[in-house]
């Protein structure tokens, strides 16, 4: 059955990654429908990322990914492994997918770029804030319909972290926009999705934050001890708000 | 200078100018050592050909052209870049080559030699990098993103087997060209040197770009004129003068 074009953006079934005799995600399914920010969240090794590869069709896969006609996507990696000395500036970076200029400027205001000047820099030479939000702006700039971001906050200080995630909810509120998003972070889950699912090689759960984490799952994601952690963190991470 | 001369500088500065260009993308693509062993494949479909009394440069194609279908079925099919067995595969060829390329040829197969490259080369050869030139501007930048991150590429719906595999034609292409001029031991030098020199000193794709080629014409040009001046080999010389420039780049290297 094809995805219906007004509910579901895209809809995975038994999803399964193999890398050798190793299984790296075993039957996943689920399905995102229009205007959804899903989290996906799990420890490390849990395979959100190989997820995020099998659905943009970047590794072999058994099972079946679909996504709604014509749909646009955009992907915000992780992080770039480019080679520091790359003769690369980026706004040459940029242009690679869009020409017109007006076009760049507009997307770079959108992602909070103000200073020009870092155009004219090496890619290699960008901090891991600046570089992930050059990695949105380029991901912004063929005008998806979803975006997928490959751990927003790394690489990226407290104050960088929730500019990042307000840019998602302004974005989201300026255009017709579907997220998926990978997070370890409980309370960014909490604050900014609308679904969650939870993995560890297999779905763990899957729906609205507040229903389906619980101390059940939490403890087939994570085990018992690190929650413990997990919730320290957290504190930790509020206090730094407040000050 | 008479007609010959200046037949010769032109068709050797667009041999420089698009082995520059192209070597640029090779460099960037970590693939400098390849592009060099790739050269030693030449020899082979050299000595093939003129057993058969046909162009060398054709015969070094054709090679080239297997040799590249070889090369990117390994770099597609493997996470891991099997160097390895790349070196052992290309040296091999170039002991073959030796072996069968008749006596007196083999001297100017190796090391090249600029007066034996007449007038039907050098038509080849502006009608060749017309070919380079073109399509490798209109797959320049699928190239490039592919350098930055292949998964940007591949999402954006790039073919990058199919672009990777269009790039290494071309650089077959350009070795054949060069070997006339700078012989098939040498040649991946002309393809990788001008461009590491120029990567020294830029700092945008762009700049980049064009100075790598201006380093490949520079070279080649000097290079055949000192060996007719001084009457050696013009393929060690045209290396020398490019590994100058290599030197002068690295004291001035930007930061």
């Amino acid at each position: 059955m094809r995805p219906n074009i007004d509910e579901d953006v895209l809809k995975l079934s038994d999803l399964s990654v193999r890398f050798g005799n190793q299984k790296v995600l075993d039957n996943v399914s689920f399905s995102v429908k229009r205007d959804d920010t899903l989290a996906i969240i799990g420890p490390n090794g849990a395979g959100k990322s190989v997820l995020f590869r099998a659905i943009l069709n970047l590794i072999p896969y058994t099972g079946e990914v679909r996504w709604a006609d014509n749909v646009k996507i955009g992907y915000v990696p992780q992080r770039l492994s480019v080679q520091k000395d790359l003769p690369l500036t980026v706004l040459e970076f940029l242009k690679l997918k869009e020409n017109n200029f007006l076009k760049i400027e507009k997307v770079l205001k959108s992602v909070g770029v103000s200073n020009e000047n870092i155009l004219k820099n090496r890619l290699g030479d960008l901090s891991g804030g600046e570089t992930q939000r050059i990695l949105i702006a380029n991901a912004l700039l063929g005008s998806p319909q979803v975006l997928l971001f490959d751990e927003p906050t790394s690489g990226v200080d407290i104050v960088g972290e929730e500019t990042i995630y307000g840019l998602i909810e302004r974005l989201k509120k300026e255009v017709d926009l579907t997220i998926i998003f990978i997070s370890h972070e409980l309370d960014i889950v909490y604050k900014h999705a609308t679904n969650v699912l939870c993995l560890n090689k297999e779905k763990i759960c899957y729906g609205v934050p507040h229903e389906v984490i619980d101390k059940v799952t939490l403890d087939k994601m994570y085990g018992e001890d690190v929650k413990i952690y997990k919730h320290s963190d957290h504190n930790k991470h509020n206090r730094h708000h407040e000050c | 200078m008479n007609a010959n001369l200046i037949l010769l500088l032109i068709t050797g500065a667009l041999v420089g100018m698009i082995s520059g260009y192209l070597g640029s993308f090779m460099v960037l693509k970590r693939m400098s050592l390849v592009g060099d062993a790739l050269s030693h494949v030449a020899l082979p479909g050299m000595a093939v050909a003129l057993i058969l009394n046909l162009n060398p440069m054709l015969g070094a194609f054709i090679a080239l052209s297997l040799a590249v279908i070889g090369v990117w079925y390994l770099s597609e099919k493997s996470e891991i870049y099997p160097e390895a067995l790349v070196g052992v595969f290309f040296t091999a060829s170039l002991a073959i080559g030796i072996l069968i390329t008749p006596e007196p040829e083999l001297l100017e197969a190796l090391f090249g030699n600029f007066e034996k490259v007449g007038l039907i080369d050098a038509a080849l050869i502006v009608f060749a990098s017309i070919i380079i030139f073109t399509v490798i501007s209109a797959i320049s930048k699928k190239l490039i993103l592919g350098i930055v991150s292949e998964d940007l590429a591949k999402v954006q719906g790039i073919k990058m087997k199919t672009i990777n595999l269009i790039y290494l034609f071309l650089v077959g292409l350009v070795v054949a060209l060069g070997v006339k001029f700078v012989g098939t031991l040498l040649m991946g030098a002309l393809v990788v040197v001008p461009a590491v020199a120029a990567k020294n000193i830029s700092g945008s794709i762009k700049s980049y770009q064009i100075t790598s080629s201006l380093l490949g014409i520079t070279s080649i040009v000097i290079g055949l004129l000192l060996s007719k001046s001084l009457n050696f080999s013009s393929g060690p010389i045209i290396v020398l003068v490019s590994i100058s420039i290599f030197v002068l780049s690295y004291i001035f290297k930007r930061k």
